[in-house]
């Protein structure tokens, strides 16, 4: 992959990839981010840990113990570096595979072990699939299964705070398969219009479950659509961690400037299935998996810290098990803490709870439980 | 106290919500300089300026996508839909994010948002300017749906749709936006949701109706009254979630009930408020109730007032439900 600068409409090649980590552990000046060894050390810690839970959460699913889950296997770097170049002001609107992310920004372990069991203790309790946790003390907005519409969410807030004001960006994580949604047009075209200080990163994994980017779109690369929105759009090593960091914290400069959005590809690959629910063997060769396995994300950065001294294979160690046990203490009060109560079936639709559900819900409560159990 | 029309008092409406709470913001297409295609936005930006009065580019499910955005940063964004036949864009928006936001996050989000549309047949506006989805709305848990049909209930409606803190579809029936005329408050008021309203007392049946076809029902029950059979008129006001006890009381009186709706027959409200009211007073009907709607069938043009269930059909089945 080749260094390139940030392209704009019209500027650059145009299928320059920027990318900051060379293979013998070294930056590129051109784009370094100029993260101390602290922040990479924090960032790296982090990326470990995504990939632990990714795999434990995995496993919970496979033992039947949680119902879904939905990884960011080989998209760490993609995830957490843009998560990383953003503000505790701003917002970040999530696809669903961004757990990672949220966590590095403090959504409490617990809070997230609560939602893949959806029990009572779930802030969105229990009312939605695993993965799709809320924390707004983060500025992490609400998770839905529907593809691409959080797009237009982020614009809205970032709109909000041009209106009022206020310091505040957006950046919205969405995949390739997104950028065909109708709503991706819209954020990308209102935002353009207002100006608005918006980040769209696209994390293009080259699948969109089974199809692969190929069909999505006949354009070469995601980022080019941005041309047709009068914003920059800038492709990036998805897979290098210190790039990721740079064009995001670029992209949100520019935002802040008044200058308005831009468009991020991301390039990485999704090195499982698309969720739990997924076996991509049935729609690719491992040869394409096994391309990509060169390029992980967390080993570069791993390699990057030995280089310099800053990483041991004591301080591994302590890590991951460091983690596995913080999972386990999470996971053991997650699954012994019960249901949500059945009347909370019925709150939150409204603000108060209107007659017909008051009705419904004396119904449920006064009525047979299902022979099955929950979960 | 002035006469106003639907236009000026939903109007006078925006004027005093964007006057009260500097939350408020209204965007929508042709909304700004032109003040709406109905003129219900006219002169609003020229008092709020350009970024609480949006001209937006021409997307549904953008404006309301965006709305909801802006909504949870804390603005509180009144939407104007052009025509609501042309919601459907914004329909994934609107069932799958706006009405499941808090509900999905547990309450730490909410989404309030004003979604004005305008609504109904009867102006030559063919299959896209006269169709009346109330029934998509209604059924979306999380949403509630309004409906005036007078220029005071307009006004007092819509500041209580705003000050609701529940996501609020507000359907605004074109065929009398001037044609309806009345008494209007200059101040702020409030007419309060979920009450429906009895316009016209009677003892022999009971007319459920809402926006433009009130004034049919009315027309109709006056017809009635010369035949010897008297209605009471019953305008909804709220359609969800409905003022089931005004309902309820009505026609435990009547023992009677005609539904009266524009839209398509088949799934249409009237079919769930007649189940509404049989499950909860079938020993009091004297009859079966009887729907008088819009056909299952596209909205038509040339024959628009053979489609829309007008006085003339209204009529017949106030006096068979009444007599039978």
């Amino acid at each position: 992959m080749s260094s390139a600068q940030s392209r704009r409409p019209g500027e650059g090649p145009p299928d320059a990839v920027v990318s900051v980590l060379r293979d013998d552990g070294t930056l590129d000046p051109a784009h370094d981010p100029g993260l101390s060894d602290e922040d990479v050390r924090t960032l790296y810690r982090a990326l470990v840990q995504t990939r632990q839970l990714d795999e434990r959460f995995v496993q919970l699913q496979r033992q039947g113990r949680i119902g879904f889950h939905v990884g960011s296997l080989g998209e760490e770097a993609a995830i957490l570096g843009s998560a990383w170049a953003m503000r505790k002001n701003d917002w970040l609107f999530p696809c669903y595979r961004e757990f990672g992310a949220a966590l590095m920004r403090g959504l409490p372990l617990q809070t997230l072990c609560d939602n893949m069991f959806g029990n009572a203790n779930d802030t969105v309790k229990g009312r939605q699939m695993p993965c799709h946790y809320t924390c707004r003390a983060v500025g992490w907005a609400s998770i839905s299964s529907p593809v691409g519409t959080q797009i237009t969410h982020a614009v809205g807030t970032a709109w909000a705070a041009k209106i009022r004001r206020e310091d505040s960006a957006s950046l919205v994580y969405f995949g390739d398969g997104a950028t065909s949604s109708s709503d991706f047009h819209s954020g990308l075209n209102f935002a353009g219009v207002f100006r608005l200080p918006v980040v769209f990163l696209c994390r293009n994994n080259g699948w969109a479950i089974s199809v692969p980017v190929e069909r999505q779109s006949a354009t070469r690369t995601f980022a080019e659509k941005a041309v047709a929105y009068g914003i920059p759009g800038v492709r990036v090593d998805g897979n290098d961690l210190f790039a990721v960091v740079s064009v995001t914290q670029k992209a949100l400069e520019r935002g802040i400037r008044g200058e308005g959005p831009t468009l991020i590809e991301a390039i990485t690959y999704r090195m499982g299935g698309h969720s739990t629910s997924d076996d991509p063997n049935r729609y690719r060769e491992t040869e394409a998996v096994e391309a990509w396995a060169g390029r992980d994300p967390i080993e570069r950065v791993r390699r990057y810290l030995e280089t310099r001294g800053a990483w041991s294979d004591a301080e591994q160690a302590r890590l991951t098990a460091d983690i596995d046990q913080r999972f386990r203490d999470a996971v053991a009060i997650a699954e012994k803490t019960p249901l949500p109560a059945l009347e909370t079936m019925f709150e939150d639709v409204y603000a108060k709870v209107p007659w017909h559900l008051a009705e419904q819900r004396a119904e449920l409560v006064a009525g047979p439980r299902p022979g099955v159990s929950h979960g | 106290m002035s006469v106003s029309n639907m236009v000026q008092a939903i109007n006078d409406a925006l004027r005093i919500a964007m006057r009260s709470d500097q939350r408020v913001v209204v965007l929508g297409e042709d909304v700004g300089k032109v003040g709406g295609v109905f003129r219900v936005t006219a002169g609003l930006q020229e008092e709020f300026g350009e970024e609480r009065v949006i001209d937006t580019p021409l997307s549904e499910n953008g404006i309301v996508g965006g709305a909801i955005g802006m909504a949870l940063y804390g603005i509180l964004p009144v939407v104007e839909i052009q025509f609501a036949d042309f919601i459907w864009p914004a329909y994934d928006q609107i069932v799958n994010e706006l009405a499941k936001y808090r509900y999905r996050s547990g309450g730490e989000y909410s989404a309030k948002i004003v979604i004005r549309t305008p609504v109904g047949g009867g102006i030559r506006g063919g299959h896209y300017h006269s169709q009346h989805p109330e029934a998509a709305f209604i059924g979306v848990p999380g949403l509630k749906v309004v409906i005036p049909s007078n220029p005071y209930d307009a006004k007092g409606l819509l500041l209580a749709s705003i000050r609701d803190p529940d996501p609020v579809i507000f359907l605004e029936p074109k065929r009398i936006y001037r044609a309806a005329k009345g008494e209007v408050p200059e101040g702020d008021y409030l007419v309060p949701l979920e009450s429906a309203n009895v316009v016209r007392p009677g003892r022999h049946v009971t007319v459920l109706a809402y926006g433009a076809m009130l004034y049919e029902a009315l027309d109709a029950a006056n017809k009635a009254s010369e035949k010897g059979v008297d209605a009471e008129i019953i305008d909804l006001r709220t359609l969800w979630p409905l003022d089931i006890n005004t309902v309820l009381e009505s026609v435990k009186r009547t023992g009677r009930l005609v539904v009266v709706h524009e839209a398509p027959r088949t799934n249409g409200f009237g079919a769930e408020l007649v189940t509404l009211i049989t499950e909860r007073c079938f020993f009091n009907l004297e009859a079966p109730p009887v729907r008088v709607t819009g056909f299952d069938t596209p909205f038509p043009y040339t024959l628009e007032m053979e489609y829309l269930p007008l006085s003339h059909r209204i009529l017949p089945a106030i006096l068979s439900v009444a007599r039978s």
